[in-house]
């Protein structure tokens, strides 16, 4: 899906919003949101199409709104970093790295709070975890022991920043959450099957009135930060990196995994390639189709209408 | 009508509401101390205890973020700063999420209705940090409402309004109101964003306020009206929404603006004032706005330093004299807000 977008997006320059494509990281996506219920919430940072989908969000509503459309599932106002579908789970995505962490902790304790074995979920970057407001989350969670699962999708950089250059050597994201008083796990977050069972693991101690918990998942994106490029020209990482982590994809482990118990496995993929590229450009076509919103209706939802 | 003060309204309608909703709490650092918020949140904590008036960690960022969460999961949260210096700390979820919730998910998935109260002003030499007042950096942003109570029914019934409603909210409450008494409903009325009311009706000078300005304003009034002037003080209520119709409809009466604030003028509310008016009736204008504010630095600590910082009664009756032409002549001078308090807070 995401290639084929990044195809559009360098080509046509008709998506105009910043996407931060996930390519690379499908495996945290899938691995994790298959391990909850439509009714879990997930929210996310600015990399937000890969758990979208993987939660079940509506593809012509996403597509629709990075062409700013009317139908998009923000209606052209929130573009890739402000994306939502309530209906699958998917609960809104923002842009500042770890905003959305503690709103994950917030309705977690309202779902604890109602009675409900519901758990939010919450993906951020290796970079969101510099934040204060990840350690005020991580405390807070642990005090009030809310079923929240943190999912730390540690790839490496943060813009171009790589990690040694932002946090102490000697010390880890699963430390500082363990010594917040929050279990964590360190996965390799490139084996679907490995994240998979990890979220099951954690969001169940979560339902289960454990409280938190966090997943470190290790992983690598494979273009730039924002946009379709490959960055490797740039200087802060080699294509040597890129290639090492490009030969770890995560369909192309899946696929071998299943290989040996599901002969035909080559022969699906293939099939869903196929599908799945047709979706997307049906999509995108019918998102250009679409009108854009009227100028009209600018200022509305910023407020209510007054009551007065 | 039977009378409360400013910090029992707060109380009563923070009660009453709770009482109306369950999915309403309130949450902040020491909301169920002994002081309970200058008594605010006392009563609350005494009869919905630690499940609905929560003691929050010294975390400011995350407690927004966490309010905002519960808010887009049908609750209703009442977040408390016992000094609203700390509200910089949550500016991100306040701003960049709370604000923006609605319009950036398209408009119509809802909105999370957090409500913040912020408590500024000044006591004994408070300092840089604990003598200002950010109603207008948060009115600034789209999104929230934005409320000063000056009255004890106005701190009810905003409080009211801002609990039922689905917006965020960010009301700011000046210490110094917290004893003083007015009558106040029996019933949670709430009272609408963006409609101001005439504190004092005058016939010369508009004085447009907001919060303990209000008030000053008035005693600037009062003594005016022994030298035949009549100073109409309007009290605006909200920051935002604004009712720029009274503001307008006022000066159009009186030709003369005088705008008092608890903040800084560069950027502020009496800049937003004055401009309402030279946008929609500037011909109405028979003298140049004044506007009385804070100096332009932090507030210092020293005590004559600090007398000459806060804008007072009898600045704004200065600038009311001034629009007018008048001089102060031998106008006795007014007792300031903090005479009276007592330490060490």
């Amino acid at each position: 899906m995401e290639e084929t977008l990044a195809d559009y997006y360098r080509d046509e320059q008709e998506i105009r919003t910043p996407v931060h494509f996930s390519i690379g990281q499908e495996a945290s996506a899938v691995g994790v949101c298959a391990a909850t219920t439509p009714q879990d919430w997930v929210y996310t940072s600015h990399r937000s199409h890969a758990p979208y989908l993987a939660k079940g969000g509506d593809l012509d509503a996403l597509v629709a709104e990075l062409y700013g459309r009317q139908d998009g599932c923000a209606h052209g106002r929130g573009g890739s970093m402000h994306v939502i579908d309530q209906a699958a789970g998917f609960a809104g995505s923002a842009a500042i790295l770890g905003e959305m962490i503690p709103v994950a902790v917030g309705t977690a304790w309202a779902f604890a709070r109602n009675g409900e074995a519901r758990v939010a979920l919450t993906y951020f970057g290796d970079g969101a975890t510099e934040e204060g407001v990840f350690a005020e989350s991580l405390n807070f969670a642990a005090v009030h022991k809310t079923p929240v699962v943190f999912v730390c999708e540690n790839n490496l950089y943060s813009a171009c920043s790589p990690l040694s250059a932002r946090q102490p050597a000697g010390t880890s994201i699963t430390g500082r959450s363990e010594a917040a008083g929050v279990p964590s796990e360190l996965v390799d977050g490139n084996d679907v099957f490995a994240v998979h069972a990890a979220a099951q693991r954690a969001v169940a101690h979560a339902r289960e009135g454990h409280g938190p918990f966090l997943l470190e998942l290790s992983t690598y994106r494979w273009r730039a930060h924002v946009g379709p490029d490959w960055d490797h020209d740039y200087g802060y990482r080699s294509k040597e990196e890129i290639d090492e982590w490009t030969a770890q994809c995560p369909i192309v482990r899946a696929t071998a995994a299943l290989r040996a118990e599901e002969p035909d496995i080559d022969a699906a993929v293939a099939d869903w390639r196929t599908r799945f590229e047709r979706e997307i450009h049906q999509s995108v076509d019918r998102a250009k189709a679409l009108p854009f919103p009227s100028v009209d209706g600018l200022l509305d939802g910023a407020y209510l209408p007054l009551a007065r | 009508m039977r009378k409360l003060t400013y910090g029992q309204a707060i109380s009563e309608a923070t009660v009453q509401c709770m009482l109306q909703d369950d999915r309403i709490f309130v949450a902040g650092e020491g909301v169920d101390d002994v002081n309970g918020t200058f008594g605010t949140t006392k009563e609350a904590f005494a009869r919905f205890g630690a499940g609905r008036v929560i003691d929050m960690p010294n975390a400011e960022n995350a407690t927004a973020g966490f309010a905002i969460g519960a808010a887009a999961a049908g609750f209703r949260p009442l977040l408390v700063h016992i000094r609203a210096d700390f509200m910089f700390l949550a500016l991100d979820p306040l701003v960049n999420l709370a604000a923006k919730w609605r319009y950036t998910y398209g408009g119509d998935k809802g909105g999370v209705p957090v409500v913040t109260r912020g408590v500024v002003g000044r006591g004994w030499g408070q300092g840089a940090t604990h003598s200002q007042s950010p109603h207008a950096t948060f009115a600034h942003y789209p999104g929230l409402h934005v409320a000063t109570p000056a009255s004890p029914a106005d701190a009810k019934g905003l409080l009211v309004q801002a609990l039922t409603g689905d917006t965020p909210v960010v009301l700011i409450e000046n210490r110094n109101l917290y004893s003083l008494t007015g009558e106040v409903p029996t019933e949670a009325v709430p009272i609408p964003f963006g409609v101001g009311r005439i504190a004092r009706p005058g016939q010369d000078v508009t004085v447009v306020a907001a919060s303990l300005m209000v008030h000053e304003a008035e005693r600037a009034a009062e003594q005016l009206a022994l030298r035949g002037i009549s100073v109409e003080v309007v009290d605006v209520r909200s920051l935002r929404p604004l009712d720029d119709d009274i503001i307008c409809s006022s000066v159009a009466k009186t030709g003369r603006l005088v705008v008092a604030d608890t903040s800084w003028s560069r950027y502020g509310f009496a800049a937003e004032v004055a401009a309402v008016v030279a946008e929609n009736v500037p011909q109405a204008l028979l003298a140049p706005v004044r506007r009385i504010t804070l100096p332009d630095s932090p507030a210092p600590v020293s005590q004559p330093l600090e007398e000459a910082y806060h804008p007072s009664a009898d600045a704004i009756a200065d600038a009311c004299l001034a629009v007018c032409g008048e001089a102060r002549g031998d106008l006795p001078g007014l007792v300031d807000v903090a005479a009276g308090f007592q330490g060490p807070f």
